[in-house]
């Protein structure tokens, strides 16, 4: 499948779950949908991924349905009574969640301790971890990325979600910009800024990053649009939170299919 | 305690290849020799406790054993959510030890103090706390967290050798039964050691059945307790820790749901800083009423 199509695809499975239950955090998972795809199906063998953002929920699900983690069956109970498919991911559910996320701030550590164990065991796996701007406010996003440079962990491989917007305000104005490329890089991170939602882009700098084997943890700082896809919540704060209307989620397939011609 | 618990770990680091030992900076003149014996096993992950948990977490989730070192306070209330999320939601076999239970550090001051350690933990899903009162229990609380695999939380102090006249049980240590007791004593961690020495020389001795209760959360009242409260009928808990979530209301709670008749239940416990002063450990043991003279007041109520 053309990597347009399945962007579209998933876009609109992340819409089709969410919109019967009045989920929310759309803005949040449409941001992170395309590197999502770029990591999670083009994983290696023994590499593991955490979804450090666990607000984008449905974004992980979308995806695990269509690899057939998840069944179109077990995809429908997302946000109901009695499902394993909670907004934020449950623990031990599916091999491809292994840890539960929610809280802001857990999925470094918990990254790095992966890679970590990896270089104790001499293993060439990869630990990648996904995580949003905002939660780069979190005190353990700074003790956790010095962990990785003290440990040397050049098999850690740490996106940052970077749209812009956190939950109550503009990234640079909450408390500046905690994830810019300067200070991770002047903290020992090797660092490569670019846009997230071209997936051919993200495939071929992922290499390069992990190809340089020079004992720096490596950081891709994803310059995302929050809502991305869908024209009337791009860069938008409040969909973060918000939830569609039956006229709003049309609007939102006819936006899909413009975007992404599905 | 800290000293039996490094020997201990340096003695097993050959048998279990899996055991990571993470520190968060702490260890100076006691975890050394340690850090040579597991080599690259051996992580100081700095002043970092969050993060330190978290790390844990992925390491055992990749198939370690992970001791969490650090002294109690510091290993325990700042990274809660991380021992919640990270490693109890996931089950993951990490083993948190903090040094200094209660107001082990004294005049240190109460950010060094941990009197609520045991109530905010073992609350937790799948966690299991050890609180031992002497060396000998101590080490079949390590046996016991080393070999079971699940979250783990074990509490230090300053541990004497188990009494003559105690032995070791599943729960922890306790006297010869005796039928003709009169009062149940039940104690956590190395505040027991007031209790004994009370106790010593004391008419009313062997009337009283001594228990050293080293498991939490209780979950079953074990049956040499209940026997003894079925004939006692008089309960004295002890703990340097709070009575809310700790041995007290555990005690309560199992003589309540099995309807059992008591006559007198008086608690001894930590009560902060009632005062607002502070002192060594025996200072604050005697400010809330855990020292031996009191301890020997109380007992001596109940006759």
């Amino acid at each position: 499948m053309e990597h347009s199509q399945l962007q579209g695809k998933l876009r609109k499975k992340i819409l089709d779950i969410n919109y019967p239950v009045g989920g929310g955090h759309l803005g949040c998972a449409l941001s992170c949908i395309d590197i999502m795809i770029s990591i999670v199906l083009h994983k290696a063998a023994g590499d593991t991924f955490i979804l450090s953002k666990g607000h984008a929920g449905s974004a992980m699900y979308a995806l695990l349905n269509e690899t057939g983690e998840i069944t179109d069956e077990v995809l429908k109970t997302f946000y109901k009574n009695a499902t394993t498919l909670s907004a934020h991911p449950a623990a031990l559910k599916y091999p491809s969640i292994p840890f539960a996320t929610g809280s802001l701030g857990h999925g470094l550590p918990l990254a790095a301790g992966i890679a970590k164990a990896n270089k104790l065991k001499a293993n060439t796996a990869t630990s990648y971890v996904l995580m949003s701007d905002g939660e780069t406010n979190e005190g353990t996003s700074w003790e956790g990325a010095h962990f990785a440079v003290a440990n040397k962990l050049d098999n850690l491989f740490v996106i940052i979600d970077k749209n812009g917007l956190q939950g109550f305000g503009n990234l640079t104005d909450v408390l500046g910009d905690t994830a810019s490329a300067k200070v991770w890089e002047a903290m020992g991170f090797d660092v490569v800024e670019a846009d997230g939602h071209d997936i051919p882009n993200i495939l071929a700098l992922k290499n390069e990053l992990l190809n340089r084997k020079n004992g720096k943890p490596k950081l891709f700082i994803a310059n995302t649009v929050k809502g991305k896809g869908i024209a009337y919540m791009e860069n938008k704060l409040e969909w973060h939170y918000l939830s569609m209307n039956e006229a709003q989620y049309n609007e939102a397939l006819k936006s899909i299919e413009t975007t992404y011609g599905i | 305690m800290r000293k039996h618990f490094s020997t201990y770990i340096e003695n097993i680091a050959d048998k279990y290849d899996d055991i990571v030992f993470v520190t968060g900076d702490l260890g100076y003149n006691a975890l050394e020799t340690v850090a040579a014996k597991l080599g690259s096993r051996f992580i100081n992950a700095g002043v970092a406790e969050q993060n330190m948990i978290g790390v844990a977490a992925g390491l055992a989730s990749q198939g370690y054993r992970v001791i969490c070192y650090s002294i109690a306070p510091f290993v325990v209330y700042r990274c809660l959510e991380q021992i919640r999320n990270d490693v109890c939601f996931h089950n993951l076999p990490v083993y948190i030890v903090g040094n200094g239970g209660g107001y082990h550090y004294g005049v240190l001051g109460s950010s060094h103090h941990a009197l609520e350690d045991i109530a905010t933990l073992s609350g937790l899903p799948n966690m299991h706390c050890y609180a031992p009162a002497f060396v000998e229990d101590m080490n079949t609380c390590l046996d016991d967290m080393i070999a079971a695999g699940r979250p783990a939380y074990m509490r230090l102090g300053i541990g004497k050798n188990l009494p003559g006249d105690m032995s070791l049980t599943s729960f922890g240590a306790a006297t010869v039964p005796n039928s003709n007791a009169r009062l149940t004593v039940i104690a956590q961690c190395p505040v027991i050691n007031n209790a004994l020495a009370a106790l010593k020389d004391n008419p009313n001795k062997p009337y009283i059945d001594v228990f050293a209760v080293n498991k939490m959360p209780l979950v079953e009242l074990p049956a040499a307790i209940a026997d003894s409260i079925k004939t006692t009928k008089n309960i004295l808990v002890i703990e340097e820790h709070i009575a809310i979530g700790g041995l007290a209301s555990a005690v309560s709670l199992a003589v309540h749901e099995r309807s059992m008749a008591v006559n007198k239940f008086t608690s001894l416990r930590a009560e902060g800083y009632p005062n607002g002063l502070y002192g060594n450990q025996a200072y604050h043991q005697q400010v809330c009423g855990l020292d031996e003279g009191n301890i020997l007041k109380v007992i001596n109520s109940y006759f």
